[in-house]
């Protein structure tokens, strides 16, 4: 079990009042976590007194700071599994992430007529990178559908998955049902046919254990600021022989071996994808999240957030006119339950929730065709983490009570 | 929480709206959406002689804000001219609405009169150049 008393002092914006009396309960991690000391602190450590730019200096602060930023990387590679550092590539967040691979390798492999499996349940980050990549080559995309459980159809894969699939790209857990998708067989699936499989992992890395040589794919992606993180970083993970025989994404910097008036070559994994003077403290804020969250134990984290969704699932069961969408079952879900009220649009939900400090997110959740598919416009949903209570689960419980309350429910 | 957020005139006129429906036919119509949270609303006027308002319904769906908005514009402009809607000032609205908004709500509160405004300029249906466009 883990000490959420304790771990609620690591985290400085939770003990805020969002109106007088009145303290933050946080449920929306899932749209962006909340950032403990340890990282806010090497952060501001690297700022004060390592910093210089990365793989330049010749002299020691340059070093420290290299030692830094590369350090992190270690520590990041290791926290899922990655066999060498050299395929963890810093990007921005898990959008770019996708279109890295999109753009670089999406153009080199991709030609008109071949097809990209997604499914009906991904973010807009998993989607409009390959949309982008279908119009530039005539590639065909093709959508695994859920069904009325939030469930990926698994008996349509051998429809879907055909020896046209290039590439199969799926989230691990979504953002809006919170299903927890069988990856591994997702995986096999692909390569079954011949195709790469690539997981968004913005949902699975913040809150379980996520083993990429387990997973055994070939691309991964996820966000530094869902994870104790900063915002500005995130993780390409992909196997090594696919890196290397990949072109460049971004040109400039840091990402070239040699640069004559007529042309360059470039640089070895991971620089060749990293152009430019990169994230350097966020690097170092990541790394601090990894030890952060490893101290803490992603078992222990994701036991709790098991336990908070069960609790949560009972107690929004009892709210009349409430629909959770999604899984009904916890083990099958992340922390994650969006919901929606009868007649009551889900931004007055959120309005009025926000009246008692708690913040919930309400929209499409950048899941616009998922919504489509259910008929919503939108959905509210409360997201869970390691530092979320019981008591705040019953505010929020009583809270939407008083939502049906004001809408004469 | 601070009910008054959600004054009972708003929650009356999200079950009961003012001027809801179509109007067929319209001297104009205009649709939009907020893709943001799904709100979406259509207004048809009908003008007389003198472009004065003689006729005016909404149609729509969205937040409690978004809605009660749309049936309080509509029931300001009722015998306005078409001069008088193109000036319609956002403030004037916000005050009938008559709630402290947020920035994110004070585009629901707005959306009407996005609308009805641009409608009122004959602005082409966004939807309509989105379909010319992909043809």
């Amino acid at each position: 079990m883990l000490d959420v008393e304790k771990i609620r002092t690591d985290f400085p914006i939770l003990q805020t009042e969002m109106y007088p009396g009145i303290p933050l309960v946080f449920l929306d991690s899932a749209a962006s976590s909340q950032k403990p000391t340890a990282v806010l602190d090497a952060m501001d450590y690297y700022y004060r007194a390592l910093h210089a730019n990365v793989h330049r200096g010749i002299y020691r602060l340059s070093e420290d700071a290299t030692n830094a930023y590369e350090s992190a990387r270690e520590r990041i590679a290791h926290f899922i599994n990655a066999p060498t550092s050299t395929q963890v590539i810093y990007v921005r967040n898990a959008t770019e992430g996708f279109n890295l691979v999109a753009y670089s390798w999406g153009n080199t492999n991709v030609q008109a007529g071949d097809e990209i499996l997604l499914t009906e349940m991904e973010h807009h980050a998993n989607l409009v990178p390959w949309q982008m990549l279908a119009e530039r080559t005539g590639a065909i995309i093709r959508y695994l559908p859920f069904d009325k459980q939030g469930m990926l159809d698994l008996s349509l894969l051998p429809q879907f998955l055909t020896e046209k699939t290039k590439i199969f790209s799926f989230t691990a857990v979504s953002n809006v049902f919170g299903t927890i998708n069988p990856v591994k067989q997702l995986v096999d699936a692909a390569h079954a046919v011949g195709a790469l499989a690539m997981v968004d992992a913005a949902q699975a890395v913040p809150h379980m254990a996520v083993d990429v040589q387990a997973w055994d794919c070939d691309f991964l992606a996820f966000s530094g600021h869902k994870m104790c993180g900063p915002t500005g970083i995130g993780i390409l993970y992909g196997k090594q022989e696919l890196l290397e025989a990949m072109p460049p994404f971004l040109g400039g910097g840091d990402m070239i071996r040699r640069v004559t008036f007529d042309g360059s070559t470039w640089n070895e994994l991971p620089w060749k994808f990293e152009a430019g003077t990169p994230s350097i403290a966020e690097g170092i804020g990541l790394g601090a999240a990894v030890d952060y969250l490893t101290d803490i134990g992603m078992d222990a984290i994701h036991a709790h957030e098991q336990f908070i969704t069960h609790y949560a699932l009972e107690a929004l069961s009892e709210v009349p006119d409430l629909k959770v969408w999604g899984p009904a079952v916890a083990s099958q879900k992340g922390g994650v339950a969006a919901f929606t009220m009868a007649k009551v649009h889900p931004h007055d939900i959120a309005e009025l929730l926000d009246k008692d400090g708690i913040a919930i997110r309400a929209g499409h959740h950048c899941a616009m065709p998922l919504h489509q598919k259910l008929g919503l416009s939108a959905s509210a949903r409360a997201s869970f983490y390691l530092h979320t209570t019981t008591a705040e689960i019953d505010k929020l419980v009583a809270s939407l009570h008083r939502v049906r309350h004001v809408f004469r429910l | 929480m601070d009910s008054n957020m959600y004054r009972e005139q708003i929650i009356d006129l999200y079950e009961n709206p003012l001027n809801y429906g179509t109007l067929e036919p319209a001297d104009f119509s205009y649709e939009e959406d907020n893709p943001l949270c799904g709100d979406v609303i259509r207004i048809d006027v009908r003008l007389d002689a003198d472009k004065r308002v003689t006729a005016v319904t909404w149609s729509g769906d969205g937040c409690a804000i978004s809605q009660a908005s749309a049936s309080l514009l509509t029931e300001a402009i009722k015998g306005m001219t078409l001069e008088q809607i193109k000036v319609f000032p956002k403030e004037r609205l916000l005050e009938l609405i008559g709630v402290q908004l947020s920035m994110a709500r004070v585009k629901c509160a707005l959306l009407s009169l996005k609308v009805l405004k641009a409608g009122a300029y004959g602005l082409p249906d966004p939807e309509e150049i989105r379909s010319q466009t992909e043809t």
